[in-house]
C-alpha cells in the first residue's frame, strides 16, 4: 500500500438530503401562507397572492391589514423562529449538553434583565410606548439592553465554565443564574409603579405582532447577521463536536470561535427577545427535531436545516396562538412550549435518550 | 543540527501544572528533563505507572498542554513558533476524552480530519475526499462508513478515531491510552495496525498504554516514565536486559520476571520443584504450579521433579518424589497429587 488512495471511483459522501430541504422549504411557504389567511376578516388566498404581488384589489382595506398587520406578524415569526433555534443550535454544541438553550441557560433572562432595566429604571416617561415613540433609536435602545443583558450572562457562564469542565454543573450553574437574574428582575418590579409593570408584563409573554412594518428590517438585519455568522461557524462547530481538544488539534482557535459563537448567540437570542419577548422552548427543540429529521450533526447542513425547521415550527405555533375561528389570541411563548414540550419528549422516546439523538 | 529523520524533538522539557490560585498554590512538575525524539516509521510505546504523567506528555508534545519549561521542536521548529493550524498538518492525536455525540456517520467525522486543509466553510475539495477514503481504505472500516458513531463498538471506535487522525495526512499521530477498554483481539488488530501504517506511510506513531506485554513486544522503542518524574527511552529488550524496566515498575510483591518477559502475579510459598519435559506442556504446567504457590526451577537436585511426556491423546505428568513415582493424566490431577504429597 503506499501514500495514494487506490479507489477514486467510491465515494462515501452522505449528501446534503435535498428533499428534506424542499420538504423544509415547502412547510415554510404553506405555513407562511396559511398564516396571512387567517384572522377575524377572510381574505380569499389568490388575493392574497395578488397582494403580495404587488396587484389591486376590490377592498382596500384587505390590503392595510394584510401589509400592515398580518405580513409583519408572520414574517416575524419566520425571523424569530431562525433566530431563537439556531441561537439554540450553537449553545448546544459550544457546551456540548443536549439541553442547552438560549432560555435554560439563562440568556433570555439576561435579555429580560436588559429590557427590565430599560423599562423600569428611567421616569414615567421611558414605559415601553414611549420607547415605541421615539421608533428606530428607541427599539436599538431596547435590543441593544436585550443584547447587553444577554452577553452578560452568557460571558458570565463561559468564565464559569473555565473552572467547570462538567457540562452538567455548568447546566445547573446556568439555570442559578438564569433565576438570580429573574429575581433581580422581580425584586426591580416590586418597587416600580403598577402601570410600568403592565408594559413589562405584557413584553413577558411573548407576542410576535409587535413589530411595526418600518422596524422589520432591524430583525431582518439582526437574523441575517446571526444566521451568517451561525453558517460561517459551520466548520469550527463541527470541531467542537469532538470537543476542545479535538478542535485544537484540527487547528481550530478554540477561544476564537467561542467569542464569535457568543456574539451570534446574544444578538439572536437578545435581539429577537428585544422585540418579541421571551419566546421559550424553540431554541431548546428545534435543533433536536432538525438533527433527527435530517440524521446530522455536520453543521453545514444542521444550520440551514435549523433555520428552516425553527421557522416552520413557530409559524405553525402562531397558527394555533391566532385559535383559528375565534377573535382571540393567546401568548405565543405558552403556545410554544405547550405544543413544543411534546413534541421533544416524543422525540427523546423515539430515540431512547437524549444523547443519541444530539 | 536537524535531523530530517526526526519529527518531534524535547531538550530539558519540563512538564506539569503552573501555579493557579489558592486550589495549586504551587507549580507542580509532573516530569522535568525529558530529552526525547520521536523518528519517522518508528512505533514508540510510553510506559509509565498510573499518574506518573504520560498523558500531559502525550498533550504538552501535542500543543494542548503549555510546557512548563524546555524547548519542542517540531520537524526542527520550535513549538511555539509555530500557529495551532500549522501544527496540525503535523500532528495529529487520538485522545482519551468519549464521544457524546450521535446523529453523524462515520463518513462525516473521519472527513473532519481534513479541517486542517478545508476552507471557511469546511467544504471537501476532490483531493480531500481521496484522502479520506485512503484513511477509511487503510483502517479496514468501508463495511461501517454508513454507520451513526454512536452505535459503534469501543474496537470500531478507536479505529475511526484513527482514520480520522490518518485523513488529517500529519508527519506523527500520538495515541493517549488506544487500547483501553478494548478485548484482547480488538487490543492486537490495534496495534498491528498503528504498526502498518508507521512502516507503510514512515509516519511517527507514539502511543501511551498500560499493556506492557503488548508494549514490549510492538514497540520499536520504550519510553518510561518512573514515579521520580524520570524519562528513560531505548529499545525495549535493551531497558530490560539492563533493569531499568524492572526498577520503573517495582512495587511491593510485583516482580518482573526476565525470563519470560511477563510479570509474576504469585509469590512462592511452598518448595521447590524441578519441572521438565515437552516445551508446550511446561509452560502452562508451570502456571498452574507457580499459581498454586510453587517455585519452579529447571535446575535438578529438588526433592519434587516433575517431568511432562507428551502422549497419544496431549500429555502425561510423572511426578518423582524421592523413591516415589506417580503418573497424573491432567494438570489438576497433578496439583491434587502434589498437595497430598505436601501433607
Amino acid at each position: 500500500m503506499t501514500d495514494q488512495p487506490k479507489d477514486h471511483n467510491r465515494s462515501y459522501r452522505t449528501g446534503i438530503r435535498p428533499l428534506y430541504f424542499l420538504l423544509l422549504g415547502a412547510g415554510v411557504a404553506g405555513l407562511f401562507l396559511l398564516n396571512l389567511a387567517l384572522g377575524s376578516v377572510d381574505i380569499p388566498l389568490p388575493d392574497i397572492l395578488r397582494i403580495l404581488w404587488g396587484g389591486e384589489v376590490q377592498e382596500p382595506a384587505w390590503q392595510k391589514i394584510l401589509i400592515n398587520i398580518r405580513l409583519p406578524r408572520a414574517v416575524t415569526a419566520i425571523l424569530a423562529g431562525s433566530a431563537l433555534s439556531v441561537a439554540g443550535l450553537l449553545m448546544q454544541t459550544l457546551f456540548r449538553n443536549p439541553l442547552a438553550g438560549p432560555s435554560v441557560l439563562g440568556i433570555t433572562a439576561g435579555a429580560s434583565l436588559g429590557v427590565a432595566v430599560v423599562m423600569l429604571a428611567g421616569g414615567t416617561i421611558t414605559t415601553i410606548f414611549a420607547i415605541r415613540e421615539l421608533t428606530a433609536l428607541g427599539s436599538w435602545l431596547i435590543i441593544l439592553a436585550a443584547s447587553i443583558g444577554s452577553a452578560a450572562v452568557l460571558l458570565l457562564i463561559l468564565l464559569i465554565s473555565v473552572r467547570v469542565r462538567d457540562n452538567v454543573t455548568l447546566l445547573i450553574i446556568g439555570l442559578m443564574v438564569g433565576n438570580m437574574t429573574i429575581a433581580l428582575v422581580s425584586i426591580w418590579q416590586y418597587f416600580s409603579r403598577p402601570e410600568q409593570i403592565q408594559d413589562y408584563l405584557i413584553w413577558t409573554f411573548g407576542s410576535l405582532g409587535g413589530v411595526p412594518l418600518g422596524q422589520l428590517w432591524m430583525l431582518g438585519a439582526i437574523t441575517l447577521a446571526g444566521g451568517g455568522m451561525a453558517m460561517i461557524l459551520s466548520k469550527s462547530l463541527n470541531g467542537l463536536l469532538l470537543g476542545e481538544n479535538y478542535a485544537r488539534s484540527m487547528g481550530l482557535s478554540v477561544s476564537r470561535a467561542r467569542l464569535w459563537i457568543i456574539v451570534s448567540t446574544s444578538l439572536l437570542a437578545g435581539g429577537i427577545t428585544a422585540f418579541c419577548g421571551p419566546i421559550g422552548f424553540v431554541g431548546i427543540a428545534v435543533p433536536h427535531l432538525t438533527r433527527s429529521l435530517l440524521g446530522t450533526n455536520e453543521h453545514r447542513v444542521l444550520v440551514p436545516g435549523t433555520l428552516l425547521m425553527g421557522a416552520m415550527l413557530l409559524l405553525g405555533c402562531d397558527v394555533i396562538a391566532q385559535m383559528p375561528g375565534s377573535t382571540a389570541t393567546l401568548p405565543i411563548s405558552a403556545v410554544t412550549s405547550m405544543v413544543g414540550s411534546p413534541v421533544v419528549i416524543w422525540v427523546i422516546i423515539q430515540r431512547k435518550n437524549l444523547q443519541a439523538s444530539f | 543540527m536537524h535531523n530530517p529523520d526526526s519529527i518531534i524533538s524535547t531538550r530539558d522539557l519540563e512538564i506539569g501544572f503552573p501555579a493557579r490560585g489558592r486550589r495549586r498554590p504551587s507549580t507542580t512538575t509532573v516530569a522535568r528533563h525529558i530529552d526525547v525524539s520521536l523518528h519517522r516509521g518508528a512505533v514508540v510505546c510510553l510506559l509509565g505507572p498510573n499518574g506518573s504523567g504520560k498523558s500531559t506528555l502525550i498533550r504538552t508534545l501535542a500543543g494542548l498542554h503549555a510546557p512548563l519549561s524546555g524547548a519542542i521542536h517540531l520537524s526542527g521548529e520550535e513549538i511555539g513558533r509555530l500557529s495551532i493550524r500549522e501544527i496540525s498538518r503535523e500532528l495529529s492525536t487520538v485522545l482519551t476524552d468519549r464521544l457524546t455525540i450521535g446523529n453523524l456517520s462515520v463518513y462525516e467525522l473521519v472527513a473532519f480530519g481534513r479541517l486542517p486543509y478545508t476552507g471557511w466553510f469546511g467544504s471537501l475539495d476532490r483531493k480531500d475526499e481521496e484522502k479520506v477514503a485512503w484513511a477509511i481504505e487503510s483502517t479496514g472500516i468501508e463495511s461501517f462508513v454508513d454507520r451513526d458513531v454512536l452505535h459503534l463498538s469501543d474496537g470500531e471506535r478507536q479505529k475511526v478515531m484513527i482514520a480520522r487522525a490518518l485523513a488529517q495526512d500529519t508527519s506523527a499521530i500520538l495515541l493517549d491510552e488506544p487500547t483501553a477498554h478494548l478485548d484482547l483481539p480488538n487490543r492486537v488488530a490495534i496495534i498491528r495496525l498503528l504498526r502498518r501504517l508507521a512502516h507503510d506511510t514512515r509516519k511517527a506513531v507514539l502511543l501511551s498504554t498500560h499493556e506492557l506485554d503488548l508494549a514490549l513486544k510492538a514497540a520499536d522503542s520504550l519510553w518510561l516514565i518512573d514515579r521520580q518524574g524520570r524519562v528513560v527511552t531505548g529499545t525495549p529488550e535493551d531497558l530490560v536486559l539492563d533493569g531499568t524496566f524492572e526498577a520503573v515498575f517495582a512495587q511491593d510483591s510485583f516482580d518482573f520476571d526476565r525470563a519470560t518477559g511477563s510479570f509474576r502475579l504469585h509469590e512462592p510459598s511452598k518448595g521447590p520443584i524441578c519441572l521438565h519435559g515437552a516445551a508446550e506442556g511446561v509452560f502452562w504446567t508451570r502456571r498452574a504450579l507457580e499459581r498454586s504457590g510453587y517455585r519452579v526451577s529447571e535446575s535438578d537436585g529438588t526433592a519434587l521433579r516433575v517431568k511432562v511426556q507428551p502422549t497419544a491423546e496431549g500429555f502425561r505428568w510423572d511426578i518423582s518424589c524421592e523413591e516415589e513415582h506417580y503418573t497424573c493424566d491432567s494438570v489438576r490431577d497433578l496439583i491434587n497429587k502434589l498437595g497430598k504429597l505436601e501433607s
